[in-house]
């Protein structure tokens, strides 16, 4: 279990130094001179020269591949072209704001999902288990960034319930209701995934050996379903929502431009918008460095959850 | 004597190509969900190939004093915030989407197939090597990957095609890999070593074959997240240049005057929405009708 950890640790970190290292060979892989590419021609010439000099651009290929390692590994990310703010910073600034929306997001979709997933075992074969798969293929497959222009059109401009823009004021329920229609957009390709996936997983456990020796002994079939089925369906739901972090983050991204909430998305955003290249880069090794870190964390938690998962490690 | 042999059974065992698409066709649209998805997709390609005819005005043409106009009979969807026709902008977008989705989903095929072959045949150590390569890919959030390479090569169709292959190829050239990982074990692999065959006569010959089934019901599932790809790029300012027609771009303008008029943003959204869920249903129901193992692959 131990060694099975410290492996997965090992491949990520590897994975990260891969993607770090992709991001900064793609600057040279280019044609033309990389620091017009990467701050674009608004850059004057003293800019251009800075970021040569922080990149690290005017030596040999490999010392700068070392150096860029090197800062790295020490948390500095660079800074920003324009205002001169450390990376990192403004990474951590907006973190908060990121978390606080994928948290919200994943928690209703999580709670309906299930919902939806155990009606529909229940009602296995019949018309209402059919409906909730066909809108669960729906759910997913409807693009996020649609839904989010649809829920503002619908609920801010329409009928004015809730606000359009922003992350809301210091009070904790005007942050609540600005959280609303974002993390409703980003939470409803989850009810779809969770749905199917509870069932999924519900009705092979329904077909197993120990639920056929439940029955036999008695036990009420709700009680089945509930406490020994979902406990099955819910590993799987943990296992995937650390593979859909990136999916996720995709919704977030469209979500805080919809809804001009700031976040990490919207960091991004901005940063591709004013040619800003180390924030771009920042961003996309913070994101992908959360990526690896839930998908540790999800072989962690299947492996506390389920035993055979632990003895099998 | 050697190949008669070889051959004979085959012929017994296997249907034409003709009567299994035919029976594949059937089972698809024997489903509710495959039939709705056939549908769809049939109407879109309907559209795709003869949009230019079916619209009624030029989707480029600029009208200022039509602008934000609602939908009328002259125009069926109003207008857009220069006068241009909605309708007309929404059927030429769907070629836009088309051809990219199939341009770049081509390309990706035409990438990841060799790239698993060598992955899945060749020594091990470049197969560690490109899964290490692949696993880097796919541990970048899809957007994110997106917002990079369009920060690097300037926002265009060609940018957009790209971020397409760069997100498919990975997953792809893994399948083909551990397709490819497992039959080489098999017999009639090993046979073909035996009797000195060529590696590319192995590779595209015997193992491709057997390779390209379970890829192109990936691929199938896949074109949705393609459409919605494009269409999203194209919705920040990054994809296809604005005045081209497409979803996106019809859907970043209206975003832009959503608080004037709700039309260009539900023009723009309804047929993406079509097109996604139009491509999941079908691509769901030839999974479910082709390859029952794959789906629980996926969910595993």
């Amino acid at each position: 279990m131990v060694s099975f950890l410290i492996r997965r640790f090992l491949l990520s970190c590897i994975i990260l130094l891969v993607v770090a290292n992709l991001l900064f060979l793609m600057l040279h892989m280019i044609p033309g001179d990389p620091t017009v590419v990467a701050l674009g021609p608004r850059s004057t010439p003293e800019m251009r020269e800075a970021f040569r000099h922080m990149m690290g651009l005017d030596r040999p290929l490999l010392e700068q591949m070392g150096l860029f390692l090197l800062r790295l590994a020490k948390g500095d990310l660079g800074t920003d072209v324009w205002s001169g703010r450390p990376v990192l910073s403004m990474i951590l600034d907006v973190l908060p704001l990121t978390a606080m929306l994928a948290i919200a997001s994943f928690l209703w979709a999580v709670l309906l999902g299930i919902v939806l997933g155990c009606v529909a075992v229940m009602q296995h074969g019949k018309w209402a288990d059919w409906l909730i798969g066909l809108i669960s293929i729906a759910f997913v497959a409807v693009p996020s960034f649609v839904v989010a222009l649809y829920a503002l059109l619908v609920f801010a401009v329409a009928l004015h319930w809730l606000p359009a823009i922003g992350a809301g004021g210091d009070d904790f329920t005007s942050q609540l209701k600005a959280l609303v229609l974002p993390s409703f957009t980003i939470g409803l390709g989850w009810v779809g995934y969770v749905s199917r996936l509870v069932r999924a997983a519900m009705i092979e456990a329904m077909g197993e050996d120990y639920v056929r020796t439940l029955r036999a002994y008695g036990v009420n079939e709700r009680r089945i379903v509930f406490s020994y089925a979902l406990k099955q369906a819910l590993l799987s739901v943990v296992s995937v929502l650390a593979i859909g972090f990136g999916t996720l983050l995709s919704g977030s991204v469209f979500a805080e431009i919809v809804f001009s909430r700031p976040g990490l998305g919207k960091l991004t955003y901005d940063a591709v918008i004013s040619r800003n290249f180390p924030v771009v880069m920042g961003t996309v090794l913070v994101t992908s460095a959360l990526y690896l870190v839930c998908m540790v964390l999800a072989d962690i938690i299947s492996a506390v959850l389920d035993p055979r998962v632990r003895s099998a490690l | 004597m050697v190949d008669a042999t070889l051959h004979k059974p085959k012929e017994i065992r296997e249907p034409g190509v003709v009567t299994l698409s035919l029976r594949v066709i059937g089972q698809i649209l024997s489903t509710p969900l495959g039939a709705i998805g056939m549908v769809i997709v049939a109407l879109i390609l309907f559209v795709t190939l003869l949009a230019p005819h079916l619209a009624p005005y030029n989707p480029l043409a600029i009208s200022v004093k039509d602008r934000l106009a609602g939908p009328s009979f002259a125009h069926w969807l109003g207008t857009d915030q220069l006068g241009r026709d909605l309708l007309s902008r929404v059927l030429v977008g769907t070629r836009t989407a088309m051809s990219v989705a199939f341009s770049a989903l081509f390309l990706s095929l035409a990438a990841a197939v060799p790239l698993g072959l060598i992955a899945g045949y060749g020594p091990r150590l470049l197969d560690s090597l490109m899964i290490l390569i692949f696993d880097s890919f796919s541990s970048l959030p899809m957007i994110m990957l997106g917002l990079a390479t369009v920060v690097l090569l300037g926002p265009g169709s060609g940018t957009v095609v790209l971020v397409i292959v760069l997100y498919c190829v990975p997953s792809y050239a893994r399948l083909v890999r551990s397709q490819t990982l497992s039959l080489k074990e098999r017999d009639f692999i090993k046979a073909q070593q035996a009797m000195d065959a060529g590696i590319a006569r192995i590779l595209f010959i015997h193992l491709l074959p057997n390779v390209i089934g379970p890829l192109l019901i990936l691929a199938c599932l896949d074109i949705s997240t393609i459409i919605t790809l494009e269409a999203g790029l194209s919705f920040l300012g990054l994809g296809v240049k604005p005045q081209i027609p497409s979803w996106g771009n019809i859907l970043s303008d209206g975003f832009a005057v959503i608080r004037n008029s709700p039309v260009p943003v539900i023009a723009g959204g309804v047929p993406l929405i079509l097109a996604t869920i139009g491509f999941t249903f079908l691509g769901e129901a030839l999974r479910d009708a082709l390859d029952p193992r794959l789906k629980r692959e996926k969910l595993a």
